[in-house]
């Protein structure tokens, strides 16, 4: 990613740094969840929770898929 | 020679204002007539199709007179907090610092930096701590806070916050690459805040 050295406007230091808004704000919630007092935390990282599979398909036909999942596999 | 100023200035100011703000604009419109009319030209016997403009809750005009209440939508991903609340101001952390919005604000966009969002309704206060997020506040009176994470500041444990501080301020003094004294930076910027949330 380039580097706003060049540009005039004033970007922030994580935007300089090369991270995207979205990381940024993830990065913000999972802090402020890490803070929490017990029964909130609990049901907070819950909400921290990702599941997804990705597959890349070749020639018509999906390949293995890649999983990332904070669940057990069950 | 005074009697003409009127009609003099009103010429004037009615020559200049060529495009009005958008503060001013009446409620949009629910569908396009110009599509309309040059569909019925050519197919006078079919009804002419819905645009998704025609589909779409029209924008409401803004209200000459400033209204009495804000009415404020604060939603997170999972929840929404305040659904059209009427109140009398909400104070969001804006990244240029504490903004305070009154029913008649300017319409804005403003990024929210980690913080206290409060909510003011006659003698009551609520106030939450919000992550980030963005807050739109439009011309009729309607700010719409919209969040990643926001909790009543009674759920925030002060030792954790102290921990984290403590934590992030080691890792800022021994971050090496750009991306990592980036993240111990936004470490030390949000439990700061919780710091400051806590104790003021």
């Amino acid at each position: 990613m380039a580097s706003a050295a060049s540009s005039s406007a004033a970007v922030p230091f994580w935007r300089a740094a090369g991270m995207t808004y979205i990381t940024y704000s993830n990065i913000c919630a999972s802090l402020v969840r890490n803070c929490l007092k017990e029964p909130y935390k609990t049901e907070a990282l819950t909400r921290e929770k990702v599941h997804f599979a990705v597959s890349k398909w070749t020639d018509g036909k999906p390949q293995k898929p890649t999983i990332r999942s904070d669940t057990p596999e069950e | 020679m005074f009697r003409q100023a009127p009609r003099l200035l009103a010429r004037a100011t009615s020559i200049m204002r060529a495009r009005s703000f958008s503060t001013d604009l009446p409620a949009a419109p629910t569908s396009d007539s110009s599509f309309v009319e040059a569909w019925k030209k050519v197919i006078p016997n079919i009804d002419a199709p819905k645009t998704p403009l025609s589909f779409m809750q029209p924008r409401p005009p803004t209200p000459p007179s400033i209204p009495g209440k804000l009415t404020v939508n604060f939603v997170l991903p999972y929840q929404s907090e305040l659904a059209a609340k009427e109140v009398d101001m909400v104070i969001i952390p804006a990244t240029t610092g504490q903004m305070g919005v009154l029913p008649g604000h300017v319409a804005t966009i403003a990024e929210l930096k980690p913080g206290i969002l409060s909510v003011h309704e006659g003698n009551d206060v609520t106030k939450y701590f919000v992550s980030s997020g963005f807050a739109f506040i439009h011309a009729n009176s309607i700010a719409d806070v919209v969040a990643v994470e926001a909790v009543p500041i009674d759920r925030i444990d002060p030792a954790l916050v102290q921990k984290g501080l403590a934590d992030f301020t080691q890792k800022l003094s021994t971050a090496s690459t750009d991306l990592e004294k980036a993240e111990a930076q936004i470490g030390v910027d949000v439990h700061s805040a919780l710091n400051s949330a806590l104790t003021g």
